[in-house]
């Protein structure tokens, strides 16, 4: 298949992606999609650092064999539009995780859009999204959920917070369900907030400065996105690249 | 150590201290007791530099150095430590990973060298054990699911880690049980009794003057200090009320 054109805005998946960066994408770059197929049993996980000083769109197409897992994590931190596809599709009894924390400011959009198709029973998923943004840039978090009819018994779950350290940043979270079965278990929730104000006052009368109080507690925020993945070092380089991304944020 | 002269100071609009002047020398041991509403959290606030407090007039003089003029966390480089009424949840945070940060920022402000993860393990172990509190406790989220008694006890583990010289404690008697008080009480004592070390302790009873023997007694009402005695001072007020001795 060819895209022949740029996407619109009226597009729902589209709808907060910063249109100025999709056209300096280009519209060969629409046509990269990663394929990714996990035969039934097996287990694959993907560890992301994603984000440049040019747009980037990294699109996957992610296809699970009956008690296959999936899991991905990913920090968004790109100094321009930045944009993360995961298009699932979930076979009996599989599983797909998904962590992933947009963070940054300078005016930047970052965004995560995943489509998960619990297309047959007893499969399960699990998504957290955390957005830590400043300096008028947006986080977005678009998450789809489809299941067929004969789904039955899925467990399907989306966590997004934002954290929004100025005025004029912004965080959008769009869950989308579409449930035919009726035995199912699906849970969204979206939350955006400011800092706590109350525990950086506590932490700096206890010694530490203002920009160290704001990056520990930035850290407990999106520790929650990488949870899940279990190799200390990948959590530990993907926690790093996101922190690193706070220096000189907004105190 | 501690010299408060003509404090006023407001929140939002609404002046709370209105000329409190207080000294405490290095030793003592100060207990400032008083009604409801008289800004003994104001003063905390204050000393602390909590945002939201602004001071109008007067000076506050720490270790000879102008206290009001230092951000919160050099207050707590310089060693003053607050003791909060309501001791804050961090999710996400473990006491551990905290007390080490804040400890180490102590020590980088102060030129002194870092812990080790080992050395601040043996530390915190030590001072853990002084309140009878349990290390597994200490690896647990800050604050995050303590009772109230046992977030007042983590403060004073705080207190004994980061070993401040003086010590503003804002009524850390409260929402303690008999036992907990005397445990908290010897603790403070532990960490704080010393010739070169202080404590403001704000109470509203008696009983944690029981066991932290005060050396003087004020009495803050109305936004000023009205009256300045001994220890018979509180039991006084235990026995006759704000009302009686201030009259």
């Amino acid at each position: 298949m060819t895209v022949a054109t740029l996407p619109t805005r009226r597009e729902e998946a589209w709808r907060y992606a910063d249109m100025d960066g999709v056209a300096r994408l280009g519209v060969a770059a629409l046509d990269q999609w990663q394929a990714i197929d996990v035969p039934a049993g097996e287990s694959v996980t993907r560890c992301l650092v994603v984000g440049s000083d040019a747009p980037e769109l990294h699109r996957f197409r992610v296809t699970l064999g009956e008690g296959a897992t999936a899991a991905f994590f990913v920090t968004n931190a790109g100094g321009d539009y930045t944009r993360v596809e995961v298009e699932v599709r979930l076979a009996k009894g599989a599983h797909f995780e998904f962590g992933g924390v947009t963070i940054g400011g300078a005016g930047v959009t970052r965004e995560f859009v995943t489509q998960v198709i619990h297309a047959e029973p007893e499969a399960t998923s699990n998504q957290t999204v955390r957005a830590v943004h400043w300096a008028g840039a947006t986080g977005n978090f678009l998450g789809e959920i489809k299941v067929a009819r004969h789904a039955q018994k899925t467990d399907a779950a989306q966590d997004f917070k934002g954290l929004l350290l100025e005025a004029g940043a912004s965080a959008n979270a769009v869950p989308q369900l579409e449930i035919f079965a009726d035995d199912v278990k699906c849970a969204h929730g979206a939350t955006v907030g400011a800092l706590d104000e109350g525990a950086r006052f506590y932490m700096m009368a206890r010694g530490l400065d203002p920009a160290s109080a704001q990056r520990l507690l930035v850290q407990a925020f999106i520790g929650d996105a990488f949870v899940a993945l279990e190799d200390e070092g990948e959590r530990e380089t993907l926690l790093d690249a996101a922190l690193a991304a706070l220096e000189g944020a907004k105190l | 150590m501690l010299t408060i002269t003509d404090l006023h100071a407001s929140v939002g609009d609404k002046p709370i201290l209105k000329g409190l002047s207080l000294h405490v020398p290095a030793g003592e041991i100060h207990a400032i007791m008083g009604p409801n509403g008289a800004g003994k959290s104001t003063l905390t606030n204050v000393l602390g530099g909590k945002p939201g407090y602004e001071v109008t007039a007067g000076s506050v003089t720490f270790r000879g150095e102008d206290l009001l003029a230092l951000e919160p966390h050099e207050r707590a480089a310089k060693g003053l430590f607050l003791g909060f009424q309501y001791p804050v949840e961090i999710p996400g945070v473990s006491n551990v990973q905290f007390l080490r940060e804040a400890l180490n920022a102590q020590r980088k402000a102060r030129g002194d060298e870092s812990l080790s993860g080992g050395e601040f393990l043996k530390l915190a172990k030590d001072k853990a054990g002084l309140l009878k509190m349990d290390m597994e406790m200490l690896k647990r989220q800050v604050n995050v699911g303590f009772s109230g008694g046992e977030k007042k006890r983590a403060e004073m583990v705080q207190m004994g880690i980061l070993d401040p010289a003086f010590a503003v404690l804002d009524e850390t008697d409260s929402g303690l049980d008999i036992d907990a008080l005397r445990i908290v009480g010897a603790g403070i004592n532990a960490i704080m009794r010393a010739p070169d070390k202080a404590v403001l302790l704000i109470t509203h009873y008696q009983r944690l003057l029981d066991v932290v023997k005060p050396d003087k007694v004020s009495i803050l009402a109305g936004g000023r200090i009205v009256e300045t005695g001994g220890p018979e001072l509180a039991l006084r007020l235990e026995a006759e009320g704000y009302d009686a001795v201030m009259a």
